[in-house]
């Protein structure tokens, strides 16, 4: 019994912290510009394709063949070509429409998302199916002993929860406390003003992208090194599970995204486990939480109820 | 204080927002070192003339000059750059944010450590009620205490000129005096003031040169004895203040 729910507690960390890293993205471009940018999950997707890349067509054999030279620099890869696409998207897609009806870009995120995801289709060698990934990290498991049994985690999925965590601390003490951090949350708050103090909303926005991005693109390659193959669908699928994460913590919140990411791996992992219907109901038990707390607490866990703009 | 220089003008200015006319050829000048007010009811324009002179806003037509460059093409944040700050309406201040964060936003665009902690020292001896409560979330000041901290947060630019839109709104008489007697003081130690007031008596009593804004146009412009004196402004602005 305790070795089950235990494991099941870890499935649903490692997924969670993943879930995590990617809301990140989307918490934090809605704080500053109330932009829900669809396309986000997209940008998570093409950081692991561009990871494979990297290994498929320039890394040396005896690079791929260690990963602690092969696991950084897909890191590398996964992050710059994350943030190579949302600076394109920013500059050409949204900034174009920072001034339009709130509408107008929120479709334009829609099609983003599709013209990203046909792209990586269409152009990527082999990505009509699910490719293979590499194992760039420590294969198997650590059996750890508990009471009845032992429960198992796979290094990678350690090494999921440990990047996230150490990258979602990172990132709330950089807006916390650095000075391009104050101009984030400033902007945040209230654009004029933020501009009255000096502050260039277009820098503090890109900053946003990038910063969002990076991180997707290293959830892109953890995923992938996780889960060991990858196709284009995964941006879709935890984008979604991204964006409801970011809503349950209360968008806008670095907190809330984690939170919100660690309550959706659980929920999933334990409804799956222990609720009527096993894991064919795993996302309903997901979407029924979300629901329910809304209905008490429409601001979610961190959020502000302030933040409503006129 | 003699004056000589005129450090901005502003000519023929008319803003818009969509249809609407906010400021309709509006010109006045802003002499170095001088107090300027600029008054009239609600609705005037007042408030959109400052925000366009800080870039938040682009005219129709018209110009902004400074030290005689013209500025209205530039973004705002280039334009606290060349030494104007600006304190808006209602004080928009960063609510979830502390009084010390507050004013290091102030100060972004500088990059003199030291300079700054040496400002941060000068505003909590200006005010020392920030400087006790300097890690308090600035949402949760009165009125009073906001338009210190507001004023002290566009202090912390350095400015040439600063622009005060309404800086006694909801405030105590007390509490009036003692905003206008700092900008007094500022003025005293060089800095040039823009000021917007409903409260124009005392406004125009501090002011060395004022200017009335009636439904976006000026009508009437003087040194501030001159308008106090005045009997429209009387009728219109001063109403029994004056008489008792
Ligand atoms: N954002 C806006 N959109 C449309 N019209 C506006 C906007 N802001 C102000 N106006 C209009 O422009 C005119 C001038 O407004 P402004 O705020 O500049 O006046 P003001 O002199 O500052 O008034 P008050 O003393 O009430 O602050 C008013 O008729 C106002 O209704
Ligand atoms: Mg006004």
């Amino acid at each position: 019994m305790l070795p089950t729910l235990l494991s099941q507690i870890v499935n649903g960390l490692v997924l969670g912290s993943l879930i995590g890293l990617i809301a990140l993205g989307y918490t934090m471009v809605y704080g500053i510009i109330q932009l829900i940018n669809f396309a986000h999950g997209e940008i998570f997707m093409i950081g692991a394709y561009g990871g494979l890349a990297m290994f498929t067509y320039l890394l040396p054999t005896f690079v791929q063949q260690q990963w602690y030279l092969a696991l950084p620099l897909l890191l590398l890869a996964g992050a710059g070509v994350s943030v190579g696409v949302a600076l394109i998207m920013e500059r050409f897609a949204y900034r174009p429409l920072r001034n339009a009806p709130r509408l107008a870009p929120l479709i334009t995120a829609l099609g983003v998302s599709v013209a990203l995801q046909e792209g990586v289709r269409v152009f990527y060698p082999g990505a009509t199916a699910a490719l293979p990934f590499p194992k760039v990290f420590v294969q198997g498991t650590w059996a750890i002993p508990v009471p009845g049994g032992t429960v198992p985690l796979r290094w990678t999925g350690l090494l999921i929860i440990v990047v996230s965590l150490v990258l979602a601390f990172a990132l709330n003490s950089f807006v916390n406390n650095s000075r391009m951090g104050r101009a984030m949350r400033a902007t945040s708050q209230d654009r004029d003003v933020a501009r009255l103090m000096g502050i260039d909303p277009d820098r503090v926005i890109v900053l946003t992208f990038v910063l969002g991005a990076t991180l997707a693109g290293v959830a892109g390659i953890l995923y992938g090194a996780d889960l060991g193959f990858i196709n284009i669908d995964i941006g879709f699928q935890n984008g979604i599970f991204a964006f409801t994460a970011a809503v349950l913590g209360g968008i806008g919140s670095i907190k809330g995204a984690v939170a919100g990411g660690l309550s959706i791996g659980l929920i999933k992992a334990l409804g799956g486990q222990y609720l009527p219907g096993g894991t064919a109901y795993d996302y309903v038990w997901i979407f029924v939480v979300l629901i329910a707390v809304l209905v008490f607490r429409p601001q979610g866990f961190f959020g502000e109820t302030e933040r409503v703009r006129a | 204080m003699t004056g000589s220089s005129t450090f901005l003008e502003v000519r023929d200015l008319t803003v818009a927002y969509g249809a609407i006319q906010a400021v309709r050829d509006v010109s006045f000048t802003v002499e170095e070192g001088q107090i300027v007010s600029l008054i009239g009811s609600n609705g005037a324009g007042k408030t959109t003339t400052l925000r366009t002179i800080s870039g938040l806003l682009r005219p129709v037509s018209g110009e902004v000059l400074l030290g005689g460059v013209p500025i209205h093409k530039l973004p705002a944040h280039e334009i606290l750059g060349r030494g104007v700050a600006h304190s808006p309406e209602g004080r928009r201040l960063f609510a979830r944010m502390t009084v010390e964060e507050n004013l290091r936003l102030g100060a972004y665009t500088r990059k003199d450590e030291a300079g700054i902690v040496s400002d941060l020292d000068r505003i909590f001896d200006l005010f020392p009620v920030l400087g006790e409560r300097r890690r308090n979330k600035a949402g949760l000041f009165s009125g009073g205490e906001q338009q210190m901290l507001a004023i002290g947060r566009s202090l912390m630019s350095r400015p040439k000129l600063l622009m005060l839109d309404e800086p006694s709104m909801g405030l105590s008489p007390i509490m009036t005096q003692k905003i206008f007697s700092t900008v007094r003081d500022l003025q005293q130690q060089g800095t040039t003031v823009l000021l917007v007031e409903q409260n124009a008596l005392s406004a125009l009593a501090l002011s060395d040169r004022a200017y009335v804004i009636d439904l976006g146009r000026t009508t009437l412009s003087g040194t501030g004895r001159e308008l106090l004196a005045d009997p429209r402004v009387q009728e219109a602005y001063l109403g029994e203040g004056v008489a008792s």
